[in-house]
């Protein structure tokens, strides 16, 4: 039988274009798909059957007028729950935002609608994107399609297991502190971060605004790439929305990479790396070498700073933009409280999970006058200096490639302190820090069969290169696998 | 010594951070969208209009305007304020080490500034007993708070910088200046010190004096409170207190150990705002002639104080002023008598654009009064006439034939027939009975129906009288 749902993005776009597949029975086969799988999986909290048929019907009935379809005609997306959709439930994984209908849709997905993509659901994530590993969920933590006994990452963990097991055929995720690229490599999956300002984040709910980035999940570098392209572009809404041509991906996937100078930072390269990942990286850097590029250690000597540095910023941005879930306008508020004060403490005390609360108190101390400049103004030198690294192996390299994560996928439940799972995010955040591009490509698997990916990081704007890159690798290795269905570790 | 901050709310269409209008007076809640409500996901874009008038005030201050200033975040938690934190300027405001100078008792100060930064307003909370109800219409309406140097030293002092202020803003059309909607309110830092003593004394913050009817009250109040204190052998607690306009009284708010810390963060969601020369050159080339420059110069041109000071409270009023001068350049003082004294009168509190006489009708009427074409007591009908009519001066003197008889000898011919007419009362002045000179020349004006200029009557009716 025809598994429509085994298809990548492009080629289903294609086919309703060409009229070879309705959308809506594209989006009936997702929509089995997320029956079949989820309940085991727990991707998606919450899925839009008629909204995503009645998208369907529309990209059909377009198509029978005789309309030109757009680039992404019927193809069946989810969209993380950090990110907001018209009337469809949105609570960033959080209680405090327990039936919140937004009355608008985020830049983003108002793009894909327009697009032609259908949305198929919300997909479940850390609370407000605050987490590696998808269990710091209010609803439901996210099992890894490749072993369900293990975590899928985070913070976008709905996201990229729900590729990994194909119950959606493009997925939104958001990508902090590397919450696209950490899960897209531990489920196996493409996952890109967009230049800082590439995507509006218009109707982002924000974690921590200067590092927040709204990018594509996908099933092979080409559907990323095909994805970006239709969400990227300045946006009126979005102050730090950058005004720059939509970047011509697609057209640059083919152009290979001889002569390129990729970038190996010995920073990135630890001698207690894992094996396994330490393997996935000389595996790619030997495919992009056989390719024609050329390879060149550089050294990024302010990486051991970005990690604490990072953990002094995302908190203060979150503590302030975390402020408005007061009870007053939306979301949950308290029963009966006692006056003012108790209206906020007991609403925000009960809303947020621990992990939210954390940040929330780490960034409140932070921005006190009395430690502002110790630690929030001295993270912000770091990060200049961060930047300044990137600009200057930039200048001898066109990318750099890295680990994704410090190790696999781990067992749910494993992470034993908030540190621990602090440090897992160090070869991801300073790309953050940056706002350059970064592109998590899959790269093999380890003995057990868990997927590896390997981290292409580029110069501001500069995607088309990582893609290039990117599809390289992944030829080389074979598109990255569905996972396995039934699951391997399924009682 | 005393601090001001005036907070001046812009007249810009849109909200500082939204596409949404700006009213007084709209259904509650009636002006929001994601943004003004801090709905999550909704993201603040910068209203250009606000910086314009915010350096457009800059400019008429003197300020040093800052090439990229910067908005933060002002943190704390209360039901109008929605994202939980007010877009602010922090440690790069826009303008600072302003002046504005103020007219005090005829003589020109200058009050110095500290800053000029921009920011959003909060909402508001209606009361209705336990339950409060909160309205955003006003939230995210962009403001200017203008603060002072610790200069002013007195509540008169502050009062008159208050008025300056207001003036300004609305003389450069960046605030509409309506006190009744709040456009300008003000909180003051007061501190008191003995005469002669160098260091100033602790700071007390004196929120919510609003409306500028408050400013002296509140202040004086603040001033006896601290010196009854510290002469009753009590220390000023450094506090903030609130102002009760109603009650006259001020009651502490939050007390030294509660300092409120608002965690300030630059806005990750807005870029510095970046003001080039273009941007200068542009909004330089809109500045009107400043009210206090305006006054020096009508006080120069002849103006009493007093006028000055009244026609400059109003830049229409002030135009007026200019058009009709413009018109009959030599009679400034008599057209600004008339404006104040006649003109203001008529209207009754209505705007200046109301009046039913054109400026250069009534430069034609000054000019008439100072060139001895009519006295000014005819003038006072020739004015009524204009009112209703419409007319010019110069054409109701002609038309009713008001023109003063200036020829001696017709005024002779006048005198002479008076006194054919009243032989006895002649007789008496003649034996010394002086007090019947006013008798002659009342008769001579009653006869001409006005229009001898009254000192002229007085001469002649003295020598006829006299024999000559």
């Amino acid at each position: 039988m025809d598994d429509v749902t085994a298809l990548t993005a492009t080629t289903l776009a294609a086919d309703v274009r060409a009229g070879r597949r309705s959308a809506r029975a594209i989006t009936d086969a997702f929509l089995d798909r997320i029956a079949a799988t989820d309940g085991a999986i727990g991707a998606y909290l919450a899925v839009d059957v008629d909204g995503a048929r009645a998208a369907a019907d529309a990209v059909d009935a377009a198509r029978a007028r005789g309309e030109a379809l757009g680039p992404l005609a019927g193809v069946p997306v989810g969209v993380k729950d950090v990110i907001v959709t018209r009337d469809l439930v949105t609570t960033a994984a959080s209680k405090i935002l327990a039936g919140w209908r937004p009355p608008y849709d985020a830049t983003a997905v108002a793009r894909l609608r327009a697009a032609g993509a259908v949305v198929l659901g919300k997909l479940g994530c850390d609370e407000f994107a605050m987490g590696s590993t998808g269990e710091q969920s209010a609803w439901r933590a996210t099992a890894n399609p490749w072993d369900l006994a293990r975590v899928p990452g985070g913070s976008s963990s709905g996201s990229a297991a729900a590729m990994a097991v194909r119950s959606a055929a493009l997925t939104l995720g958001t990508d902090t502190g590397g919450s696209i690229r950490q899960p897209a490599a531990f489920c196996g999956v493409v996952g890109l971060k967009p230049t800082y300002g590439r995507v509006s984040r218009w109707g982002a709910i924000a974690y921590a605004s200067s590092l927040d980035q709204i990018g594509p999940l996908a099933a092979t570098v080409a559907d990323a790439a095909l994805a970006l392209e239709v969400i990227a572009g300045l946006d009126p809404r979005d102050a730090t929305s950058i005004d720059a041509p939509a970047p011509a991906l697609t057209a640059a996937l083919d152009r290979g990479v001889r002569g390129l100078r990729v970038g190996l930072p010995r920073e990135y390269l630890p001698d207690d790396l894992d094996p396994d990942v330490a393997a996935a990286v000389a595996r790619a850097r030997a495919i992009l070498a056989d390719a024609g590029a050329t390879i060149v250690d550089v050294s990024l000597p302010h990486t051991r700073y970005a990690l604490p540095a990072y953990y002094v910023i995302a908190p203060a941005e979150a503590a302030s933009n975390l402020a408005r879930y007061d009870g007053i306008r939306f979301g949950a508020r308290a029963k009966d409280p006692a006056d003012l004060d108790a209206l906020y403490a007991r609403t925000r005390g009960e809303g947020f999970g621990a992990e939210v609360i954390r940040r929330i108190m780490i960034g409140t101390y932070v921005l006190r006058a009395g430690s502002y400049d110790a630690y929030y103004r001295q993270a912000q030198q770091v990060r200049a200096l961060v930047r300044r690294d990137f600009d200057r192996a930039f200048a001898e390299v066109d990318c750099v490639l890295a680990p994704v994560a410090p190790t696999p996928a781990w067992p749910t439940g494993a992470t034993p302190t908030p540190l621990d799972m602090y440090r897992a995010d160090v070869f991801t955040l300073a790309c953050n820090l940056a706002g350059l591009p970064g592109l998590a490509v899959p790269c093999g698997a380890t003995a057990a069969g868990l997927p590896l990916g390997v981290q292409l990081m580029g110069r501001p704007l500069d995607e088309a290169t990582l893609c290039a890159a990117g599809q390289v690798i992944e030829r080389a290795t074979g598109p990255a696998p569905r996972a396995p269905w039934p699951p391997r570790g399924a009682a | 010594m005393i601090g001001l901050e005036v907070h001046v709310q812009l007249a810009t269409a849109t909200k500082a951070f939204a596409p949404v209008p700006v009213a007084y007076g709209a259904p509650v809640n009636s002006l929001t969208d994601p943004i003004v409500l801090g709905m999550p996901g909704a993201l603040p874009t910068f209203n250009r209009a606000a910086l314009v008038a915010a350096v457009k005030l800059g400019l008429a201050t003197r300020s040093q305007i800052r090439a990229r200033s910067r908005f933060a975040r002002k943190h704390y938690f209360y039901p109008d304020l929605p994202k939980g934190y007010q877009i602010s300027q922090h440690d790069e405001p826009l303008c600072e080490h302003g002046a504005i100078d103020v007219w005090i008792a005829g003589a020109r100060h200058t009050v110095a500034l500290a800053r000029i930064h921009l920011e959003e307003d909060a909402g508001k909370l209606n009361h209705d007993g336990p339950i409060s109800r909160v309205d955003l219409n006003r939230a995210g309406v962009p403001l200017c708070e203008v603060v002072t140097e610790p200069v002013l030293r007195s509540a008169e002092q502050a009062f008159a910088y208050m008025k300056a202020l207001h003036r300004l803003v609305r003389a450069l059309g960046v605030c509409e200046g309506d006190l009744e909607k709040g456009h300008l309110r003000c909180d003051a830092n007061v501190s008191v010190r003995k005469v002669g003593a160098a260091a100033f004394g602790t700071r007390v913050e004196l929120k919510n004096i609003n409306s500028f009817r408050f400013v002296k009250a509140a202040i004086e109040h603040e001033i006896a409170r601290q010196i009854r204190v510290l002469e009753g052998g009590g220390q000023v607690e450094r506090e903030t207190r609130l102002w009760d306009g109603v009650a006259g009284i001020s009651q502490s708010m939050r007390g030294k150990e509660e300092v409120a810390d608002y965690r300030y963060l630059p806005d990750p969601d807005l870029p510095p705002l970046v003001v080039d020369a273009e941007l200068l050159a542009a909004v330089q080339a809109t500045l009107p002639e400043l009210p206090a420059d305006r006054l020096a110069r009508l006080v120069a041109a002849g103006l009493a104080f007093d006028d000055a000071d009244l026609l400059t409270s109003d830049a229409a009023l002030a135009d007026y002023l200019d058009a009709a001068v413009a018109a009959a350049p030599g009679s400034a003082r008599t057209i600004a008598t008339w404006i104040v004294n006649e003109l203001l009168r008529e209207l009754g509190g209505r705007p200046i654009a109301d009046s039913p006489v054109a400026a250069t009708a009534l430069a034609e009427l000054a000019a008439a009064i100072d060139d001895g074409t009519i006295s000014g007591k005819l003038g006072k009908d020739v004015f009524a006439k204009m009112v209703a009519t419409g007319d010019g001066a110069r054409a109701i003197i002609e038309r009713e034939g008001l023109r003063q008889i200036t020829d001696p000898a017709a005024v002779r011919a006048m005198a002479e027939a008076i006194v054919a007419a009243n032989p006895r009362q002649a007789e008496q002045y003649r034996a010394g009975k002086d007090s019947l000179l006013g008798f002659f020349v009342g008769q001579l004006m009653k006869a001409s129906g006005g229009r001898v200029n009254p000192q002229l009557a007085s001469d002649t009716m003295k020598a006829l009288l006299a024999g000559a």
